[in-house]
């Protein structure tokens, strides 16, 4: 498997390590509830299909990338830096 | 059919010409008391085992493939109770107990091995950690035997002892741990199932859970709607996606592990060997090939194959350990897709929707789990309340802070 990040160009995947999926949003603050705390540590959708998630661009510029790709098919989608796709949900 | 020495001469006798079908290849009734999806080794021992120790009659297993074609069949078929936290060791080794039983009682020859699981150490650190695991096995009444370097080098020689790195001290020996033939269970399962009355459904997908009222009613399949009082998930590396279905999130991802098989060659090694210094370890077959197993892929996937990563991993790991299997040719490689729960260590419990039960988060260690995993669902199933031996498999013990991580890797999956 190859992941084409925008700083580095196409490299193979072993060159990043991988957290898993970049949906869950941690809870806010020291009001978040219990329940919304475990739904962000412990539950995932887990789909088999579209996933988008996050790799560390360890071996290359240190980005964090998010991938979207095909559990199934290993075929990626789109690779986007993670800070700028944060910083746009935000906005 | 009941096998014994007799019906083996006979058929001998007549050219092995007269051998009839093991299980019937049953179709979908329109309603079960309990319907159990996914014929793989966990599904088929529920059902076995919901049908000969509660009498329960009125069972099927729903395979969307043909059992044995899941993890059941793709596994490296090692079996052990060598684990070291509370809510394992006691389950791990009733199913240990099982495997010990489990040709008489299935009548049908599973292979079972008990060659040996030998875990090596190659620092003091480690030494003491596999102290304090062996200790932790005997208290729970399990078998357990630190050794010497030179014992070790005395049931395996060819290793390389003097590695610069990870030279071997010694290791942890559980002497019951072994093998089994993996597919065998499968159909030793199906055959004892079958002779106690359960449906064994092949070619049969589940598409849908029915629900009424926050209680399962049954499933839709690409067979048709068929009604079920309760309905019992055991879909290994699919938990996730047929629970969405009653609108369940699980604490769970999934992700591919890969095995890979050398020719055939002469027998060689006797045991089960795994490296303490990487993730890699061994067997041979009972037809001559080398066994190898490694880590998972590390990232969720459905793939149910592998990539070169992996490979290449564990190969340089057989080399660092074993130098002449460098001369052995490899033959081929494949892969199993696997819930990797949350804390790595599985469930067994009621799901919140009222008459659906799950059995789920295998990780690497399900097969040695299949003959407890199945008695424990069957209780579960049978009586609503958790087999004593499985009651820290809880679904909410992620919430509650019970968890159970022998690795102590945290809530990420691909760390386990
Ligand atoms: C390469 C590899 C090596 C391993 N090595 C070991 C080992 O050495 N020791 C050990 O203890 N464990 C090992 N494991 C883990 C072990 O094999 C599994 O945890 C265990 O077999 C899972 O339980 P099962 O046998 O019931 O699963 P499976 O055999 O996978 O059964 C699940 C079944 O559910 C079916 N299914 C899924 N979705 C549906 C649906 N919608 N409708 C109908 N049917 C469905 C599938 O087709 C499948 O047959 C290994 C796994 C792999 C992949
Ligand atoms: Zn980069």
């Amino acid at each position: 498997m190859r992941i084409t990040c925008p700083h580095c160009g196409a490299r193979d995947a072993q060159e990043f390590s991988y957290l898993g999926d970049a949906n869950p949003k941690r809870p806010d603050g020291l009001d978040a509830t219990e329940a919304a705390m475990h739904d962000y540590v412990y539950q995932r959708d887990n789909p088999a299909g579209r996933h988008r998630e996050l790799w560390y661009h360890g071996a290359g510029c240190h980005a964090w990338l998010v991938v979207t790709r095909d559990t199934r098919s290993h075929a990626i989608e789109a690779v986007e830096v993670a800070s700028t796709v944060r910083s746009g949900a935000a906005a | 059919m009941r096998y014994s020495v007799f019906s083996l001469l006979a058929q001998t006798l007549k050219g092995h010409k007269g051998w009839q079908p093991t299980w019937r290849d049953a179709a979908p009734k329109p309603e079960y008391d309990v319907l159990v999806i996914g014929g793989g080794g966990h599904g088929l021992a529920t059902a076995y085992y919901l049908a000969s120790r509660h009498g329960i009659r009125n069972i099927a297993v729903i395979e969307k493939g043909h059992i044995g074609s899941g993890n059941v069949g793709r596994n490296t078929t090692i079996i052990r109770s060598n684990y070291l936290l509370p809510g394992n060791t006691p389950f791990y080794e009733l199913s240990m107990k099982l495997w010990e039983g489990l040709e008489q009682d299935l009548n049908y020859n599973a292979m079972v091995s008990q060659r040996g699981v030998l875990n090596l150490y190659h620092s003091d650190a480690q030494r003491d950690a596999y102290a304090r695991r062996g200790n932790a096995m005997r208290l729970a009444g399990v078998d357990a035997d630190l050794l010497e370097r030179e014992q070790v080098r005395a049931m395996v020689p060819f290793l390389d002892y003097d590695n610069a790195r990870f030279p071997i001290q010694g290791g942890l020996l559980q002497k019951r741990g072994g093998t089994a033939r993996h597919d065998a269970v499968a159909w030793g399962y199906a055959h004892a199932g079958d002779r106690n009355g359960v449906d064994i459904v092949q070619n049969c997908e589940v598409t849908g859970l029915t629900l009424d009222n926050g209680r399962v009613t049954g499933v839709e399949t690409t067979r048709g709607p068929i009604r079920a009082k309760k309905v019992a998930l055991a879909v290994a590396g699919n938990s996730s996606r047929v629970a969405s279905m009653a609108g369940l999130r699980l604490p769970i991802e999934t992700h591919v592990l890969q095995a890979f098989v050398s020719e055939g060659v002469k027998p060689l090694i006797d045991t089960v060997v795994t490296y303490g210094a990487g993730h890699f370890y061994v067997s041979q077959s009972d037809k001559g090939g080398l066994v190898f197993g490694g880590d998972i892929d590390g990232y969720n996937s459905y793939a149910q194959r592998g990539n070169l990563p992996v490979i290449e991993d564990v190969m340089e790991s057989a080399m660092a350990l074993w130098p002449g299997v460098g001369r052995i040719r490899m033959l081929r490689h494949w892969g199993g897709v696997m819930d990797m729960s949350m804390d790595g260590s599985p469930i067994i419990d009621h799901t919140p929707v009222q008459g659906l039960y799950l059995n789920a988060g295998w990780c690497y260690g399900g097969f040695k789990a299949t003959p407890a995993s199945g008695f424990c669902f069957a209780h579960l199933i049978a009586k609503d309340e958790p087999h004593p031996v499985a009651a820290a498999y809880r679904l909410d013990r992620f919430a509650s802070g019970r968890v159970i991580d022998e690795k102590g890797a945290g809530a990420q999956p691909n760390l386990h």
